[in-house]
């Protein structure tokens, strides 16, 4: 069984607000001083592709991410959770790419790789927040996808899958392939690598695949959407800090206030 | 002239929250633009819908009430919408970017080859040259987007609308569309679903919500949550680490992946503020912050902020207000 999972390289979205700028020339974030991470559910997708390759003897994962050089830090942190393999594909003519030509251009990867049963990604990266990538790759391959699943069993066929929907959650089956885009829960915690596979992974390869070892559509490779311009939004609110520390008394005065603003 | 086209989604016989802001959003955009707006119904109270659609502004109102799509499938909901898109001949196709919507904007875009453009909160419009606009990067930023191909589907960020009051006398038609989804086009099979929640309020209908993060240490702390919520008529939410914890159940979860919520009170204990969260409360009215460190980020978000360890506040204040309110 080949699973593969889709990686992405994103600025620390935990970057504290005063520190994060618009370079008002590119419409990007000023990163100079910034982390890059791997994205959050695009790691709880690894760990679950990890733990799914754990049961299955003879199965095996790639990890793939589109991407400039700077990103091969993400596919070598997923060979350190020991991914069999890691794929990065980049084109320097490709910029500005939206959620739907990346779609199209993993999509077209994967095929290339000889497909895959399982395709799993993050349900949506913490820059951009599209939530397009998995759907698109569904389409662009003709198989089915399920979206925000939070765990995952896979049967010879088949694969089951529990996701959040209205109101709670539920379990649903697909035929594999399909592609899963993954939300964070108590099962796919990331692991702490151990040393020895960190050690490991700086050696392993990291097979570069560009846009001419593709079949691309080169008008699905175009952005079908454009950042005009972006620019920062201010919601910091002035917060009124309740003054003293005894528990009783602050809960008193909230109490107070909440019922003065007819809150309650 | 801009043909818009809603999926105006139900819940039972009534159209979703979800459905009733993308039917506002598309009546804005119409009026600003000199356009129309039409809608799709789909399953057996698919009239009912059209019915509620046409009151809250649809001109035109598509229908497909094939039992089969009575609970809802992605590829039979794909397949209906595409259908009704082609024929309607519109430009701009509309969607709650809900949880069935998160499942739907990418497939639908690239069946139609047409843009995509999700968590869209407002729009900007010159003669016919629409500007969509969006959070980006946990809502540090906004971005404002042109598009690129002659179709657009747009998913509309959820809580992000006022919702018209609808107009029981408003003229439409409805048109049932000749189309048949079969069972052989469904793949997804539901094995069972799970309403799970600690109260009957849904946390994204609620008007109080009180939710605990890490900083309550462990699952016990919900309970006392729980008790205040009961006494105010509200309901628990919690953070994605709270979730991650497996303190609660994930459907708890407030935030981006989780509700997004709008509540008049929202009461965040021993929660730092995460983007990813604070993304989830960003229509909230009221704040309230009960964290013991001064330096989290949800002080920057909160109107009101206690700096205390919650143990020693949220029980004195379910005793307060029992005799204020009790």
């Amino acid at each position: 069984m080949h699973i593969v999972v889709c990686l992405k390289q994103v600025l620390d979205p935990e970057i504290t607000p005063k520190y994060f700028k618009i370079d008002p020339d590119t419409n990007r974030p000023e990163n100079s001083d910034t982390d890059l991470v791997l994205d959050s559910f695009a790691e709880n997708a690894l760990e679950l592709a990890i733990q799914l390759r754990d049961k299955v003897p003879g199965a095996t994962v790639t990890a793939l991410c589109l991407g400039d050089e700077e990103s091969e830090e993400v596919l070598r942190r997923a060979l350190a959770f020991t991914a069999n393999a890691a794929v990065r594909v980049w084109d320097e003519e490709w910029e500005n790419l939206d959620g739907q030509a990346v779609g199209h251009i993993l999509a077209q990867t994967i095929t290339s790789l000889g497909g895959a049963q399982l395709v799993l990604t993050g349900y949506q990266a913490s820059d951009i927040e599209e939530g397009l990538v998995g759907p698109v790759m569904a389409e662009e391959l003709g198989i089915p996808c399920v979206t925000l699943v939070s765990e995952l069993e896979v049967e010879e066929n088949s694969a089951k899958a529990t996701v959040e929907v209205e109101g709670g959650y539920a379990v649903v089956s697909v035929p594999t392939p399909a592609v899963f885009t993954i939300i964070s829960s108590e099962t796919n915690v990331p692991r702490l690598p151990k040393v020895k596979d960190i050690r490991l992974a700086r050696s392993k390869p990291i097979n570069l695949l560009e846009s001419e070892d593709l079949n691309l559509d080169r008008e699905c490779c175009q952005p079908g959407v454009k950042l005009e311009r972006a620019y920062l939004l201010n919601r910091e609110v002035a917060c009124e800090v309740l003054p003293g520390d005894d528990g009783a008394e602050l809960a008193s005065e909230l109490a107070d206030r909440l019922l003065a603003l007819k809150i309650l | 002239m801009t043909r818009i086209l809603v999926f105006a989604n139900q819940q039972g016989d009534s159209l979703s929250s979800g459905a009733k802001e993308a039917l506002a959003f598309g009546r804005r955009l119409a009026s600003s633009t000199g356009g129309e707006v039409r809608s799709v119904t789909l399953g057996p109270f698919a009239e009912a819908g059209a019915r509620e659609a046409i009151a809250s502004g649809a001109s035109i109102a598509y229908t497909i009430s094939n039992p089969l799509l009575a609970e809802y499938d992605v590829e039979l909901f794909v397949n209906s919408i595409h259908t009704v898109f082609e024929q309607s001949g519109a430009d701009i196709l509309i969607l709650s970017f809900d949880k069935i919507g998160k499942d739907l904007v990418g497939r639908l875009a690239t069946r139609a080859g047409a843009s995509a453009i999700t968590e869209v909160v407002d729009y900007t419009a010159n003669s016919d040259k629409v500007s969509w606009i969006r959070p980006i990067y946990g809502d540090k930023a906004f971005g404002e987007y042109s598009t690129t191909r002659q179709k657009v589907v747009v998913g509309i960020r959820q809580k992000s609308q006022d919702v018209n009051v609808p107009v029981e006398t408003s003229k439409g038609e409805i048109i049932e569309v000749d189309y048949a989804p079969s069972e052989e086009m469904i793949v997804t099979k539901l094995v069972v679903k799970i309403q799970a929640a600690l109260s009957d309020i849904s946390l994204e209908d609620a008007r109080i919500i009180i939710s605990g993060g890490r900083g309550l240490g462990g699952p016990e702390g919900f309970t006392e949550l729980q008790v205040l919520a009961n006494l105010l008529g509200g309901t628990v939410g919690a953070s994605r680490a709270a979730c991650d914890a497996g303190w609660v159940p994930s459907n708890l979860q407030v935030g981006q992946t989780g509700a997004v919520v709008a509540p008049d009170l929202y009461i965040a204990v021993g929660i730092s503020g995460a983007s990813q969260h604070l993304a989830g409360i960003t229509n909230a009215k009221t704040v309230v912050a009960i964290n013991t460190d001064p330096e989290a980020p949800i002080f920057k978000r909160a109107n009101i902020g206690v700096v205390a360890d919650y143990k020693s506040v949220i029980q004195a204040l379910t005793e307060k207000l029992k005799k204020v309110l009790v």
